[in-house]
Formats: structure tokens, sequence, C-alpha cells
């Protein structure tokens, strides 16, 4: 009796530190970043948990910068306007792919899914070749253009799972009455999808406003640079001593909205996140 | 990046029943659907498909970053040439073998430990208890840390003179004196993991939770009644019913694995014992401007690719099915 009472309270015991285990794990990194942006360089050698004071003048000094401010720009442009194309082009698409049944349907799906798997570094000297032609290099442009490559397979994707899952006398009363397609979409579906959009849509910002391979290679001044980029080059008055106060400052500017946008969203994300992966 | 495509086809579309489906409503329908798909394969087209194609020309030819135009096809010249008694060319460059190697190895190790850690994180979650959608929150942020900043984060962590991390290990007699986690080659490919599994595993987990809430209660409850251990329960019942979702999750974590950058390019830079293929190729494509040399690297990490999908896909298939006889 006793000693399975004991074993009880063990496993309870063990199953909460567990639980403190993976919080902390998960959450600490995030924290030290933010403990170190509100540390003066000067005090930076000392290795503490928490904080002295709260300085800022590591965040007054990258919002000084124009560069910085300018990539935060760049970034909001970029994965915004990356968005909107994606689900103008993914909402049309999936209706096409979840409730018109046609020839060649399962071939594009295919297609869509070995799109979204490829390696992005095989299509870089192609891409940088139509990029330079359609004159967008060291532009958002090149950018909103070759996202797409990684947001518009995942839509479609997504969207298409969802738009399956609506029942089919949406659409027979609005066949019935003789709408085309397009007035299908935008009158009976689109109002019923918005919960997938906004799903989709935050992945596909996220995604966008993360890349680094493709904002790396197709732009080329300061001025163009999208934030994780801008984050990754920064660097000091030598080699040797990177600038960590202000680096983490910066994370932490980009970082902190994303974190809210999840923690608001959480629900949303995972239901988009595994959308159809165990329905299989 | 993780883009995290969900994964099994959606189901065929619902046709509408036979009686209502006449076939120039049909016909219409089926003429839109191309019309509405157009301008998603156009994009395709643009930015995936000719790319790719030009990819794979590029490395039949000399073309170099300056000039794209002005290229000369030379054939099989940058994957393998035999001149002077020497061979050159990608297939007979050990640094390329060695990001080969380096690949496989960060892939495999990492996609292994994520599964573990992921599984783990999954059944805590998948536990009731009270805050479980706070430690859910607090599972998900290092998923929404970009990449970069991530990498960032934990390179200052691992810094050799003020980071926490030997600062710790210090203090508790572990080590005696700091090691250069991203500068020592020895220590750097684990660092490197380690990074990644942080990152990652949130993904796992969450793939791995969602098909955990989808188990059928009672055979729990019989195993409960049983008075079967729950370990065993786990190994015997589990783990056999999610093993469809960890096969997905263990595709998608592998084919971003094997494609990695970001997380080497900023904690360990061009470092060779940490190189990955896709810095191998960049470098040799932008820094070294030698598009053609670098087109036959990214045909190759393509080609690896697309083998370890189709090869993957195979093996998953066979296993599913003696799993299920």
């Amino acid at each position: 009796m006793t000693s399975r009472q004991l074993s009880k309270h063990a496993t309870r015991i063990g199953f909460w530190v567990l639980v403190a285990l993976i919080v902390v794990i998960a959450v600490f990194p995030f924290y030290y970043a933010v403990k170190t942006s509100f540390t003066p360089s000067s005090e930076l050698f000392r290795v503490e948990l928490w904080p002295s004071r709260l300085d800022v003048s590591n965040y007054v000094q990258i919002f000084s910068q124009r560069s910085f401010l300018q990539a935060i720009f760049n970034s909001i442009l970029v994965a915004t306007s990356v968005v909107f194309i994606a689900l103008l082009l993914g909402i049309t698409a999936s209706y096409a792919l979840g409730r018109v049944r046609f020839r060649g349907r399962s071939t594009v799906l295919l297609v869509i899914l070995g799109v979204s798997m490829f390696p992005q570094v095989a299509v870089l000297s192609g891409l940088f070749e139509v990029i330079r032609t359609l004159n967008l290099y060291n532009n958002p442009g090149g950018l909103i253009l070759s996202y797409t490559i990684f947001t518009l397979p995942f839509t479609v994707w997504v969207l298409t799972t969802f738009m399956r899952q609506l029942p089919m006398e949406l659409e027979e009363a609005a066949i019935m009455d003789g709408a085309t397609p397009w007035v299908i979409i935008t009158k009976v579906f689109l109002p019923l999808m918005w919960p997938a959009m906004a799903t989709t849509g935050l992945l596909a910002f996220i995604a966008a406003w993360n890349e680094f391979l493709f904002a790396l290679t197709f732009t080329l001044t300061d001025s163009q640079r999208t934030v994780p980029v801008a984050i990754a080059l920064l660097s000091g008055g030598s080699a040797y001593e990177l600038p960590w106060g202000p680096i983490m400052a910066a994370s932490v500017v980009v970082t902190v909205p994303l974190v809210i946008l999840v923690i608001i969203f959480q629900r949303r994300i995972v239901s988009g996140l595994t959308a159809g992966a165990v329905k299989g | 990046m993780s883009t995290p495509v969900t994964e099994s086809a959606p189901l065929p579309a619902r046709p509408l029943p036979r009686h209502k489906r006449s076939t120039k409503v049909r016909r219409q329908r089926v003429r839109a659907a191309w019309i509405f798909l157009a301008p998603m394969l156009v994009v395709l087209v643009l930015v995936a498909g000719w790319p790719l194609l030009r990819t794979f020309y590029f490395s039949f030819t000399d073309a170099s970053l300056s000039d794209l135009s002005d290229t000369l096809f030379i054939g099989l010249e940058n994957y393998l040439i035999y001149e002077d008694g020497r061979w050159y060319g990608v297939l007979a460059d050990p640094i390329w073998w060695r990001a080969v190697w380096n690949t496989v190895y960060f892939s495999v190790v990492s996609v292994s430990l994520e599964v573990v850690f992921g599984i783990i994180v999954a059944l805590v979650l998948n536990a009731e208890f009270k805050g479980r959608t706070l430690v859910r929150a607090a599972v998900l942020i290092p998923w929404a840390i970009p990449t970069i900043v991530s990498a960032q984060m934990w390179a200052w962590m691992l810094n050799d003179q003020f980071g926490i991390i030997n600062h710790l290990l210090m203090m508790l007699g572990i080590i005696g004196e700091p090691i250069a986690w991203t500068a020592d080659a020895s220590y750097s490919m684990w660092a490197v993991i380690m990074v990644d599994v942080w990152k990652t595993t949130p993904f796992v987990a969450l793939l791995v939770l969602a098909a955990l809430q989808m188990l059928p209660k009672d055979c729990y409850e019989a195993a409960e009644v049983d008075g079967i251990h729950p370990v065993r329960v786990f190994f015997r019942v589990t783990l056999p019913l999610i093993t469809p979702a960890l096969m997905v999750a263990v595709i998608f974590r592998l084919l971003d694995a094997l494609r990695v950058f970001d997380v080497i390019y900023v904690l360990t830079s061009n470092s060779t014992s940490t190189m990955s293929m896709s810095i191998y190729a960049r470098q040799q494509l932008v820094e070294f401007q030698d598009v053609g040399y670098g087109s036959a690297a990214s045909t190759l990490l393509f080609l690896i690719i697309a083998l370890a999908t189709i090869a993957y896909l195979y093996l998953g298939r066979k296993q599913l099915k003696l799993g299920g006889d």
C-alpha cells in the first residue's frame, strides 16, 4: 500500500519535473536573449541569469540605424505581399482541386507536393537568372516572386484540404441557380474559408518573414535587405568582436511579434500544421 | 526553413450526385477549374520548373555569375573530368564529399533526436494537467523564432568567453576550461545539431500530439484494467498506432534537414567541418561566382534528395504493409 502510494507520488513528481524541464529548455534561450538585449555592452562579460537593471542602449543603437528600420519595412512589405499573392492564387486553385473532378487533378497535386519538397539551392542559379531578366535583382519584388516557391504549394495544399471538408449542398444550390464558378468561390466559399485563410496566411507570413537563403542571395545593398539577413550580417567594428547586445536587441524586436502571434493563434496554427497530416 | 506542408493527399474531389450532373455544367466546371489553376501553375513554372531546368542546363556549362548569357557547353566537366593524370570536378572534390557526409550525418542524428524528444513532449502535452495550454504555448516558442535568430541566440549562449553554457558547465564542474563550441571542429557539428533539435522538436511534437489525440480511448482502458505497465502499453499499442504520423513527420523533417543552410551559415559560416551540401553549392555559385560548378553541385543535391524521397516512400510502404499483416 505505502510503496504503491510512494511510487505514485514519484511518478507525479517525475512528471512535473519533466514539464518544468521542457518549459525551461523551450523558453530559456529566448529569455536569455531578452536579458542580454537589456544589458549594456560594457557589462556583457559578466555572465548573469537576471538583469541587474534595464538598459535600453542596445535598442537605441539599432533603432538609430536607418538600415535596420529599412530592413523591418522590407520584411513587412515582402511577407504581406507574399501572403496576399499566395492566398489569392491559392483560393482559386484550391477550389479547382478540392471541388471539381477532372483529369490531371492528381498530377497537379503531386507536382505541388514535389515543389514544396525540393531544395531551394537547386533552383538558385536558375531563379537568379529569372530575377535578373525581370530586373528584380536587389529589389523586394524579386524576393516576393521567389518566396511563392514555398508559400504557394503549402497554401494550396492546406486550403484544398479545408475546401474538401465543406458540405456539397452549399454548392449545389448555387449551381442550380446558375451561378458561375467565380460567383461560387467569392459568394459561397470565401465567407466560409476565412478561418482557414487566416491560418495558412499566418503560416505563410512566418515562413516568408524567416526566409534567409533567397534574401541573402538576391539582395545586395543594406537598403534592400530583410530582417534575417540584416541580423545575420550585423557586425561590429572588428571581425572578432560581434556586437552581441545590439544583435540580441534586433533579434528580440523581430521575434516578439511572432511569439505574440503564435501564442494568440496557437490553436489555429496547430490545426493548420496538422491539417490532413493524420487523416490519410 | 521549415515550411510545414501538410501531408496526406486530400481525398478525391467530391462529385455532384449523378442525376444532377448535366454534362454542360460539368464541362463548364472543368474548364473553370483549369482557368483557376492557370495562374498558380504559371507562377510555379516561373519560380520552380523553369529555374530547375536552367540549373540542370548550367551544370553542363562554364557559366559565371557575372554573365549568364555568354556560356559554353562543356559536357560533364563540372561533374568529373580526367585531365593531366588527375581527376577534377565536384565528384572528385573531397570537400564536396565531406559536405555530403556532414549533411547526411546532421540529418540522421538531428531527425532521430527530434523524433525521440518530439514523442516525449507530445506524450506530456497529451496528459491532462493544469496549465497545459501554457506549456503548449511555451513549446511553440522555439518553432516561431526565425532560424537566423535562434542560431544567433545560441551562438551567444555558446560563446567561448562570455557564453552562459560554458559558464554553467564550469560552475557545475563538468568541464575544466571553456569550450569553443562553434569554432572547434570536434564540437561544432554537435552545436549545430543541438540548435536544430531545439528549434524543430516542437514541429514533430505537434504532429505526434495530433496523432495521439485521435487514438481510441478504449484500448487504453482495457490495458489499464489488465494492469499492463504503461511503458509496455506505449511500445505495444501507442507506438504502432502513431507510426503513420511519425513517418510523415520524419520525411518532412528529413527533406528539410537535407537542404539545411541557415543554421550552419550563421553558427559556423563556411567551415568545412560543418559545411552542408547547400552551403557548398551556394559558396561555389555566389562567392566563387562559378555558376556552372555550383549548379552541378545543386543538381547532385537535388538528385540525392529525390533518391532519398523515393527510397523512403518505398521502404515506408513496405514496412507499413508488413506492420499491417
